[in-house]
């Protein structure tokens, strides 16, 4: 019982993880749009909880919010929009179907072997670093100390703010500078452009050709 | 080992499809194969900036996510089609 409590977290590893694979396999397999994008949405709720397990729960609420929540509402909602309907004889994929899966599978080759061979494995991986990362703190100022413990005592979301607003506070300004000038690029380049008809409806378009008229009427009488 | 297979499912999502949607919802994939990287490697190491890097990249993805849909919408308002291969033309 005991060695089975300690083998959970490998057994969750898998079983969530064989589910994400799964589903980002479907995501590219799926000839409909909406399919792709609810096995899409499904290979963020695992990921997720890949990141709950690996001690970063404040990550895993930001994925679930933002994506699960945000992108993953946009991408329906501009399926919807376009309403591209799958007809049964269109093709799905493109010309280079065959050259794609083959430069995935062999860049998929190249990440198996780097993992098998490279630098994941040390033979005493972690002590080493550990004790670095722990003297570079310890030199470092008292708040940084504080930080340190609470980390240990899994306040992650109060650490990882303290991480933000500190150190990283002028990445995090330009970062809501990037979203700011994305919002407005999307806008303007979304905006749509007035179709004729609609254009006469406008109150300057009436001025004018009222005005164009009393001059036409003007020109008439002299 | 988990990582490199979202990975690669997402590039070659990328190449081989023709719906311009499902290349961006690819596009998402590999970002979030780099995500579990950057937050296993914290982990790994016990230090806070792969889990501060993964929000930024989040963030960008959510930027992204956005401009792209838009273009999207505004090249199926022009040419009713959102096909990758037949949108080689540059000229409007």
């Amino acid at each position: 019982m005991d060695q089975a409590m300690a083998n959970m977290p490998m057994l969750v590893f898998f079983v969530i993880g064989t589910i994400a694979v799964a589903a980002s396999i479907l995501v590219v397999a799926m000839r409909n749009p909406v399919h792709s994008a609810l096995f899409l949405l499904l290979t963020f709720l695992c990921v997720a909880v890949l990141f709950v397990m690996k001690s970063a729960e404040f990550v895993a609420a930001v994925q679930v919010l933002v994506y699960a929540g945000g992108i993953m509402v946009l991408f329906l909602f501009v399926v919807m929009l376009i309403n591209h309907r799958a007809l049964p004889d269109e093709r799905v994929l493109s010309k280079f179907w065959i050259g794609g899966v083959l430069v995935g599978l062999a860049i998929f080759a190249l990440f198996v072997g780097i993992v098998r061979t490279g630098a994941y494995h040390d033979p005493s991986p972690n002590t080493n670093r550990l004790t670095t990362v722990r003297e570079k703190y310890d030199e470092e100022t008292e708040t940084k100390i504080i930080r340190k413990s609470r980390w240990v005592e899994n306040r992650n979301s109060e650490a990882v703010g303290m991480a933000l607003y500190r150190e990283y506070l002028v990445p995090f300004e330009v970062a809501s500078l990037f979203l700011l000038v994305a919002m407005v690029g999307a806008i303007v380049i979304g905006k749509r452009e007035l179709s004729a008809e609609e254009e006469e409806t406008t109150p300057q378009f009436i001025l004018e050709r009222a005005e164009i008229e009393k001059e036409v009427k003007e020109s008439m009488s002299a | 080992m988990l990582s490199a297979t979202l990975f690669a499912a997402g590039l070659v999502g990328v190449i081989i499809r023709r719906n311009m949607i499902t290349v961006l919802m690819c596009i998402e994939l590999m970002l979030n194969a780099v995500n579990i990287n950057l937050i296993a490697f914290s982990h790994h190491l016990a230090s806070l900036e792969g889990q501060v890097f993964t929000i930024f990249v989040i963030t960008v993805a959510a930027g992204e996510a956005a401009v792209g849909l838009a273009i999207i919408i505004q090249l199926y308002r022009l040419r009713s089609t959102v096909n990758v291969d037949e949108r080689n033309v540059l000229n409007g």
